[in-house]
Protein backbone atom coordinates (compact mmCIF):
# COMPACT_ATOMS: atom_id res chain seq x y z
CA UNK A 1 0.00 0.00 0.00
CA UNK A 2 2.85 2.34 0.83
CA UNK A 3 4.42 1.79 -2.61
CA UNK A 4 1.04 2.41 -4.26
CA UNK A 5 0.72 5.71 -2.41
CA UNK A 6 4.21 6.78 -3.48
CA UNK A 7 3.46 5.90 -7.11
CA UNK A 8 0.23 7.91 -6.93
CA UNK A 9 2.00 10.93 -5.47
CA UNK A 10 4.71 10.75 -8.14
CA UNK A 11 2.01 10.58 -10.83
CA UNK A 12 0.30 13.56 -9.20
CA UNK A 13 3.46 15.66 -9.38
CA UNK A 14 4.14 14.56 -12.96
CA UNK A 15 0.57 15.47 -14.00
CA UNK A 16 0.72 18.84 -12.25
CA UNK A 17 4.02 19.78 -13.90
CA UNK A 18 3.11 18.51 -17.37
CA UNK A 19 -0.34 20.16 -17.30
CA UNK A 20 1.41 23.53 -17.16
CA UNK A 21 4.22 22.66 -19.59
CA UNK A 22 2.26 21.01 -22.42
CA UNK A 23 1.64 23.43 -25.31
CA UNK A 24 -1.62 22.00 -26.68
CA UNK A 25 -4.56 23.13 -24.52
CA UNK A 26 -6.58 20.02 -25.40
CA UNK A 27 -3.98 17.60 -24.04
CA UNK A 28 -3.31 19.91 -21.13
CA UNK A 29 -6.96 19.72 -20.01
CA UNK A 30 -6.93 15.92 -20.30
CA UNK A 31 -3.79 15.77 -18.16
CA UNK A 32 -5.52 18.06 -15.67
CA UNK A 33 -8.45 15.63 -15.65
CA UNK A 34 -6.14 12.74 -14.78
CA UNK A 35 -4.63 14.92 -12.05
CA UNK A 36 -8.11 15.26 -10.52
CA UNK A 37 -8.73 11.51 -10.77
CA UNK A 38 -5.45 10.71 -9.00
CA UNK A 39 -6.28 13.36 -6.42
CA UNK A 40 -9.65 11.73 -5.77
CA UNK A 41 -7.99 8.34 -5.19
CA UNK A 42 -5.59 10.03 -2.78
CA UNK A 43 -8.53 11.63 -0.94
CA UNK A 44 -10.05 8.18 -0.63
CA UNK A 45 -6.81 6.75 0.76
CA UNK A 46 -6.67 9.65 3.23
CA UNK A 47 -10.06 8.41 4.54
CA UNK A 48 -12.26 11.22 3.27
CA UNK A 49 -14.53 9.51 0.73
CA UNK A 50 -16.94 12.44 0.53
CA UNK A 51 -14.13 14.68 -0.75
CA UNK A 52 -13.18 11.92 -3.20
CA UNK A 53 -16.70 11.88 -4.66
CA UNK A 54 -16.75 15.67 -4.97
CA UNK A 55 -13.28 15.79 -6.53
CA UNK A 56 -14.19 13.12 -9.09
CA UNK A 57 -17.45 14.84 -10.03
CA UNK A 58 -16.29 18.46 -10.02
CA UNK A 59 -12.56 18.27 -10.76
CA UNK A 60 -12.51 15.49 -13.33
CA UNK A 61 -16.02 15.98 -14.70
CA UNK A 62 -17.61 19.39 -14.66
CA UNK A 63 -14.58 21.70 -14.62
CA UNK A 64 -12.86 19.94 -17.54
CA UNK A 65 -16.10 20.03 -19.51
CA UNK A 66 -16.26 23.77 -18.87
CA UNK A 67 -12.64 24.02 -20.05
CA UNK A 68 -13.52 22.16 -23.26
CA UNK A 69 -16.56 24.34 -23.93
CA UNK A 70 -14.50 27.49 -23.40
CA UNK A 71 -11.70 26.18 -25.63
CA UNK A 72 -14.19 25.44 -28.38
CA UNK A 73 -15.69 28.94 -28.06
CA UNK A 74 -12.30 30.63 -28.40
CA UNK A 75 -11.29 28.21 -31.20
CA UNK A 76 -8.60 26.69 -29.02
CA UNK A 77 -9.30 23.12 -30.11
CA UNK A 78 -7.66 23.52 -33.48
CA UNK A 79 -7.22 19.89 -34.63
CA UNK A 80 -10.38 18.38 -33.19
CA UNK A 81 -12.66 21.21 -34.31
CA UNK A 82 -11.43 21.16 -37.92
CA UNK A 83 -11.86 17.40 -38.20
CA UNK A 84 -15.43 17.51 -36.99
CA UNK A 85 -16.27 20.33 -39.37
CA UNK A 86 -14.73 18.46 -42.29
CA UNK A 87 -16.75 15.37 -41.53
CA UNK A 88 -19.95 17.31 -41.69
CA UNK B 1 -23.37 73.29 -6.75
CA UNK B 2 -19.95 72.00 -7.56
CA UNK B 3 -17.32 74.26 -8.98
CA UNK B 4 -16.71 73.86 -12.68
CA UNK B 5 -13.13 72.79 -13.32
CA UNK B 6 -11.68 74.85 -16.14
CA UNK B 7 -8.26 73.21 -15.95
CA UNK B 8 -9.42 69.60 -16.16
CA UNK B 9 -6.84 68.86 -18.85
CA UNK B 10 -4.00 69.48 -16.43
CA UNK B 11 -5.60 67.94 -13.36
CA UNK B 12 -3.95 65.02 -11.63
CA UNK B 13 -6.92 62.73 -12.33
CA UNK B 14 -6.99 63.42 -16.05
CA UNK B 15 -3.26 62.81 -16.34
CA UNK B 16 -3.69 59.53 -14.45
CA UNK B 17 -6.52 58.49 -16.78
CA UNK B 18 -4.43 59.34 -19.84
CA UNK B 19 -1.49 57.42 -18.43
CA UNK B 20 -3.61 54.36 -17.64
CA UNK B 21 -5.19 54.38 -21.09
CA UNK B 22 -1.79 54.84 -22.74
CA UNK B 23 -2.85 58.04 -24.46
CA UNK B 24 -0.07 60.20 -23.13
CA UNK B 25 1.89 61.82 -25.93
CA UNK B 26 5.57 61.23 -25.12
CA UNK B 27 6.72 64.11 -27.33
CA UNK B 28 4.40 66.72 -25.87
CA UNK B 29 6.39 69.70 -24.73
CA UNK B 30 9.67 68.23 -25.94
CA UNK B 31 9.28 68.66 -29.66
CA UNK B 32 7.96 71.41 -31.83
CA UNK B 33 4.69 70.44 -33.44
CA UNK B 34 2.70 71.99 -36.22
CA UNK B 35 -0.43 70.91 -38.06
CA UNK B 36 -0.07 68.94 -41.28
CA UNK B 37 -0.15 70.83 -44.54
CA UNK B 38 -2.77 70.14 -47.19
CA UNK B 39 -0.25 68.64 -49.59
CA UNK B 40 1.08 66.21 -47.02
CA UNK B 41 -2.38 64.94 -46.20
CA UNK B 42 -2.88 63.71 -49.76
CA UNK B 43 0.54 62.14 -50.25
CA UNK B 44 1.85 58.81 -48.99
CA UNK B 45 4.89 60.26 -47.31
CA UNK B 46 2.98 61.27 -44.21
CA UNK B 47 2.99 59.00 -41.16
CA UNK B 48 -0.33 57.17 -41.21
CA UNK B 49 -0.91 54.52 -38.56
CA UNK B 50 -3.56 52.78 -40.65
CA UNK B 51 -1.19 52.31 -43.54
CA UNK B 52 1.69 50.99 -41.42
CA UNK B 53 2.66 47.44 -42.12
CA UNK B 54 1.93 45.84 -38.76
CA UNK B 55 3.91 42.70 -39.45
CA UNK B 56 7.01 44.68 -40.34
CA UNK B 57 6.71 46.77 -37.20
CA UNK B 58 6.27 43.71 -35.02
CA UNK B 59 9.17 42.00 -36.72
CA UNK B 60 11.32 45.02 -36.04
CA UNK B 61 10.19 45.21 -32.41
CA UNK B 62 10.77 41.50 -31.85
CA UNK B 63 14.22 41.59 -33.40
CA UNK B 64 16.21 41.26 -30.21
CA UNK B 65 19.52 42.28 -31.73
CA UNK B 66 18.11 45.77 -32.38
CA UNK B 67 15.72 46.10 -29.45
CA UNK B 68 17.93 46.24 -26.38
CA UNK B 69 15.08 47.10 -24.02
CA UNK B 70 13.05 44.10 -25.15
CA UNK B 71 16.04 41.82 -24.68
CA UNK B 72 16.66 43.06 -21.15
CA UNK B 73 12.95 42.82 -20.32
CA UNK B 74 12.66 39.22 -21.56
CA UNK B 75 15.74 38.18 -19.64
CA UNK B 76 14.49 39.82 -16.45
CA UNK B 77 11.03 38.32 -16.99
CA UNK B 78 12.39 34.77 -17.23
CA UNK B 79 14.65 35.34 -14.24
CA UNK B 80 11.84 36.88 -12.19
CA UNK B 81 9.34 34.12 -12.95
CA UNK B 82 11.82 31.38 -12.05
CA UNK B 83 12.72 33.21 -8.83
CA UNK B 84 9.05 33.67 -7.96
CA UNK B 85 8.27 29.98 -8.52
CA UNK B 86 11.24 28.89 -6.42
CA UNK B 87 10.24 31.30 -3.66
CA UNK B 88 6.65 30.04 -3.72
CA UNK B 89 7.79 26.39 -3.59
CA UNK B 90 10.15 27.19 -0.71
CA UNK B 91 7.47 29.00 1.28
CA UNK B 92 4.90 26.22 0.76
CA UNK B 93 7.35 23.44 1.62
CA UNK B 94 8.45 25.35 4.72
CA UNK B 95 4.81 25.74 5.78
CA UNK B 96 4.07 22.05 5.19
CA UNK B 97 7.09 21.00 7.23
CA UNK B 98 5.77 23.01 10.18
CA UNK B 99 2.26 21.52 10.04
CA UNK B 100 1.35 19.19 12.91
CA UNK B 101 1.70 15.47 12.20
CA UNK B 102 -1.48 13.73 11.00
CA UNK B 103 -3.22 12.12 13.97
CA UNK B 104 -0.95 13.63 16.60
CA UNK B 105 -2.99 13.67 19.85
CA UNK B 106 -1.14 16.76 21.07
CA UNK B 107 -1.61 18.64 17.82
CA UNK B 108 -3.48 21.95 17.87
CA UNK B 109 -6.22 20.55 15.62
CA UNK B 110 -7.19 17.90 18.17
CA UNK B 111 -8.70 20.24 20.72
CA UNK B 112 -11.93 20.27 22.69
CA UNK B 113 -13.98 21.40 19.65
CA UNK B 114 -13.49 18.22 17.64
CA UNK B 115 -13.79 16.15 20.82
CA UNK B 116 -17.18 17.72 21.42
CA UNK B 117 -18.25 17.07 17.80
CA UNK B 118 -17.25 13.40 18.04
CA UNK B 119 -18.62 12.70 21.53
CA UNK B 120 -21.90 14.62 21.51
CA UNK B 121 -22.60 15.14 17.81
CA UNK B 122 -24.75 12.07 17.24
CA UNK B 123 -26.82 12.49 20.38
CA UNK B 124 -27.38 16.20 19.77
CA UNK B 125 -28.25 16.10 16.07
CA UNK B 126 -28.77 12.43 15.31
CA UNK B 127 -26.62 11.94 12.20
CA UNK B 128 -24.14 9.08 12.09
CA UNK B 129 -21.94 10.69 9.44
CA UNK B 130 -19.74 12.97 11.52
CA UNK B 131 -18.83 15.31 8.67
CA UNK B 132 -22.41 16.01 7.57
CA UNK B 133 -23.42 16.38 11.19
CA UNK B 134 -20.78 19.04 11.76
CA UNK B 135 -21.23 20.87 8.44
CA UNK B 136 -25.03 21.17 8.58
CA UNK B 137 -25.59 21.66 12.30
CA UNK B 138 -22.67 23.12 14.22
CA UNK B 139 -21.44 25.03 11.18
CA UNK B 140 -24.83 25.56 9.57
CA UNK B 141 -24.21 29.28 9.18
CA UNK B 142 -21.10 28.57 7.12
CA UNK B 143 -22.84 26.11 4.81
CA UNK B 144 -25.78 28.45 4.33
CA UNK B 145 -23.36 31.17 3.20
CA UNK B 146 -21.70 28.75 0.78
CA UNK B 147 -25.05 27.84 -0.76
CA UNK B 148 -25.86 31.53 -1.18
CA UNK B 149 -22.48 32.02 -2.87
CA UNK B 150 -23.35 29.24 -5.33
CA UNK B 151 -26.68 30.89 -6.04
CA UNK B 152 -25.04 34.28 -6.62
CA UNK B 153 -22.36 32.73 -8.85
CA UNK B 154 -24.96 31.02 -11.04
CA UNK B 155 -26.97 34.25 -11.22
CA UNK B 156 -23.89 36.22 -12.30
CA UNK B 157 -23.07 33.67 -15.01
CA UNK B 158 -26.65 33.87 -16.27
CA UNK B 159 -26.55 37.68 -16.32
CA UNK B 160 -23.22 37.75 -18.16
CA UNK B 161 -23.65 34.95 -20.70
CA UNK B 162 -27.36 34.86 -21.38
CA UNK B 163 -28.57 35.33 -24.96
CA UNK B 164 -32.12 36.14 -26.03
CA UNK B 165 -34.07 33.15 -27.33
CA UNK B 166 -34.46 34.57 -30.86
CA UNK B 167 -30.71 35.06 -31.16
CA UNK B 168 -30.10 31.43 -30.18
CA UNK B 169 -32.65 30.30 -32.77
CA UNK B 170 -31.01 32.34 -35.51
CA UNK B 171 -27.50 31.19 -34.59
CA UNK B 172 -28.53 27.54 -34.52
CA UNK B 173 -29.06 27.48 -38.28
CA UNK B 174 -25.57 28.65 -39.07
CA UNK B 175 -23.71 27.19 -36.11
CA UNK B 176 -23.68 23.43 -35.71
CA UNK B 177 -22.38 23.31 -32.18
CA UNK B 178 -25.43 24.15 -30.08
CA UNK B 179 -27.25 20.89 -30.75
CA UNK B 180 -25.02 17.80 -30.79
CA UNK B 181 -24.92 15.49 -33.75
CA UNK B 182 -26.72 12.18 -33.13
CA UNK B 183 -24.01 9.72 -32.19
CA UNK B 184 -25.20 6.11 -31.90
CA UNK B 185 -22.48 4.85 -29.57
CA UNK B 186 -22.65 7.85 -27.26
CA UNK B 187 -26.46 7.76 -27.09
CA UNK B 188 -26.58 4.05 -26.35
CA UNK B 189 -23.97 4.34 -23.58
CA UNK B 190 -25.62 7.45 -22.12
CA UNK B 191 -28.98 5.70 -22.00
CA UNK B 192 -27.40 3.04 -19.78
CA UNK B 193 -25.11 5.22 -17.71
CA UNK B 194 -27.18 8.33 -16.95
CA UNK B 195 -29.88 6.59 -14.85
CA UNK B 196 -27.15 4.96 -12.78
CA UNK B 197 -25.43 8.32 -12.27
CA UNK B 198 -28.72 9.95 -11.22
CA UNK B 199 -29.51 7.05 -8.88
CA UNK B 200 -26.07 7.24 -7.31
CA UNK B 201 -26.29 11.02 -6.92
CA UNK B 202 -29.70 10.87 -5.24
CA UNK B 203 -28.46 8.00 -3.08
CA UNK B 204 -25.54 10.15 -1.90
CA UNK B 205 -27.89 13.06 -1.16
CA UNK B 206 -30.51 11.01 0.68
CA UNK B 207 -27.95 9.03 2.68
CA UNK B 208 -25.91 12.12 3.55
CA UNK B 209 -26.47 11.65 7.27
CA UNK B 210 -25.65 7.92 7.22
CA UNK B 211 -22.81 7.39 4.77
CA UNK B 212 -20.03 9.53 3.28
CA UNK B 213 -21.21 12.30 1.01
CA UNK B 214 -24.03 14.76 1.37
CA UNK B 215 -25.60 17.61 -0.49
CA UNK B 216 -22.50 18.95 -2.22
CA UNK B 217 -21.09 15.64 -3.46
CA UNK B 218 -24.45 14.24 -4.51
CA UNK B 219 -25.50 17.50 -6.16
CA UNK B 220 -22.26 17.62 -8.15
CA UNK B 221 -22.85 14.02 -9.30
CA UNK B 222 -26.43 14.75 -10.38
CA UNK B 223 -25.25 17.90 -12.17
CA UNK B 224 -22.56 15.93 -14.02
CA UNK B 225 -25.20 13.41 -15.09
CA UNK B 226 -27.42 16.23 -16.38
CA UNK B 227 -24.50 17.65 -18.37
CA UNK B 228 -23.82 14.23 -19.89
CA UNK B 229 -27.48 13.96 -20.91
CA UNK B 230 -27.43 17.42 -22.50
CA UNK B 231 -24.23 16.80 -24.45
CA UNK B 232 -25.69 13.60 -25.86
CA UNK B 233 -29.34 14.39 -26.55
CA UNK B 234 -29.26 18.16 -26.93
CA UNK B 235 -31.00 21.03 -25.20
CA UNK B 236 -34.29 20.44 -26.96
CA UNK B 237 -34.75 17.01 -25.38
CA UNK B 238 -33.60 18.21 -21.97
CA UNK B 239 -36.09 21.07 -21.97
CA UNK B 240 -38.91 18.53 -21.80
CA UNK B 241 -38.09 17.71 -18.20
CA UNK B 242 -35.60 20.40 -17.14
CA UNK B 243 -36.29 23.72 -18.79
CA UNK B 244 -35.77 27.26 -17.60
CA UNK B 245 -39.00 27.36 -15.61
CA UNK B 246 -38.17 24.17 -13.75
CA UNK B 247 -34.69 25.48 -13.10
CA UNK B 248 -36.01 28.74 -11.63
CA UNK B 249 -38.57 26.98 -9.46
CA UNK B 250 -36.21 24.32 -8.15
CA UNK B 251 -33.34 26.71 -7.46
CA UNK B 252 -35.28 29.51 -5.81
CA UNK B 253 -37.55 27.07 -3.98
CA UNK B 254 -34.65 25.06 -2.58
CA UNK B 255 -32.78 28.16 -1.43
CA UNK B 256 -35.81 29.79 0.18
CA UNK B 257 -36.84 26.59 1.99
CA UNK B 258 -33.26 26.21 3.16
CA UNK B 259 -33.19 29.79 4.43
CA UNK B 260 -36.51 29.30 6.26
CA UNK B 261 -35.07 26.22 7.97
CA UNK B 262 -31.88 28.03 8.89
CA UNK B 263 -33.81 31.05 10.23
CA UNK B 264 -35.80 28.66 12.41
CA UNK B 265 -32.57 27.11 13.69
CA UNK B 266 -30.97 30.49 14.37
CA UNK B 267 -34.08 31.77 16.14
CA UNK B 268 -34.46 28.74 18.39
CA UNK B 269 -30.74 28.62 19.07
CA UNK B 270 -30.46 32.28 19.98
CA UNK B 271 -33.50 32.18 22.27
CA UNK B 272 -32.69 28.76 23.80
CA UNK B 273 -35.99 27.26 22.62
CA UNK B 274 -36.11 23.50 22.25
CA UNK B 275 -36.11 22.13 18.72
CA UNK B 276 -39.41 20.51 17.72
CA UNK B 277 -38.02 18.27 14.96
CA UNK B 278 -37.74 14.67 16.24
CA UNK B 279 -34.23 13.25 16.03
CA UNK B 280 -35.37 9.66 15.57
CA UNK B 281 -33.14 6.63 15.92
CA UNK B 282 -29.63 7.30 14.65
CA UNK B 283 -29.01 5.02 11.68
CA UNK B 284 -32.53 5.10 10.21
CA UNK B 285 -33.08 6.89 6.92
CA UNK B 286 -35.79 9.09 8.50
CA UNK B 287 -33.79 10.46 11.39
CA UNK B 288 -31.59 13.35 12.49
CA UNK B 289 -34.21 16.09 12.35
CA UNK B 290 -33.75 18.61 9.57
CA UNK B 291 -30.41 17.34 8.25
CA UNK B 292 -32.07 15.17 5.58
CA UNK B 293 -34.22 18.01 4.11
CA UNK B 294 -31.27 20.41 4.25
CA UNK B 295 -29.15 17.87 2.37
CA UNK B 296 -31.84 17.64 -0.31
CA UNK B 297 -32.02 21.44 -0.63
CA UNK B 298 -28.24 21.79 -0.89
CA UNK B 299 -28.08 18.95 -3.41
CA UNK B 300 -30.74 20.49 -5.67
CA UNK B 301 -29.00 23.85 -5.44
CA UNK B 302 -25.60 22.43 -6.40
CA UNK B 303 -27.01 20.30 -9.24
CA UNK B 304 -28.84 23.32 -10.69
CA UNK B 305 -25.70 25.47 -10.42
CA UNK B 306 -23.56 22.90 -12.25
CA UNK B 307 -26.12 22.56 -15.02
CA UNK B 308 -26.57 26.34 -15.31
CA UNK B 309 -22.82 26.87 -15.66
CA UNK B 310 -22.65 24.35 -18.50
CA UNK B 311 -25.79 25.56 -20.27
CA UNK B 312 -24.74 29.21 -20.11
CA UNK B 313 -21.21 28.55 -21.31
CA UNK B 314 -22.34 26.29 -24.11
CA UNK B 315 -25.46 27.90 -25.47
CA UNK B 316 -26.30 31.05 -23.54
CA UNK B 317 -29.71 29.73 -22.51
CA UNK B 318 -31.37 26.72 -20.99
Amino acid sequence: MEIFKIILLLFLIACAVSASIIKSPFISVIVFMSYSLIMSIIWFLLESPDLAITEAAVGAGVSSILFFVTLRKIKGLSEGGENEQNQR
Amino acid sequence: MSRIRDNYENSLWNRLVLWVNGETDPFKGKMEMQPLREADLKGDSVYNPDRLDKEKVEQYLNDLSKNKEMKAFRFLYCLGSVAFCLLLIAVLLLTVSHLPVLGDPNGPNNNEVSARYIEHGTEEFGAINMVTNMILSYRGFDTFGETCVLFIAATCVIVLLRRPEEEIESIKETDWQYEPKPDAILQRITRVVVPVIFLYGFYIILNGHLSPGGGFSGGATVGAGLILYVTTFGFHNTQRFFGEKTYDRVKVGALSLYSVTMIYYFYTGANAIKNVFPLGTPGNILSSGMILPINIFVGLEVACTMYAFFAMFRRGGM
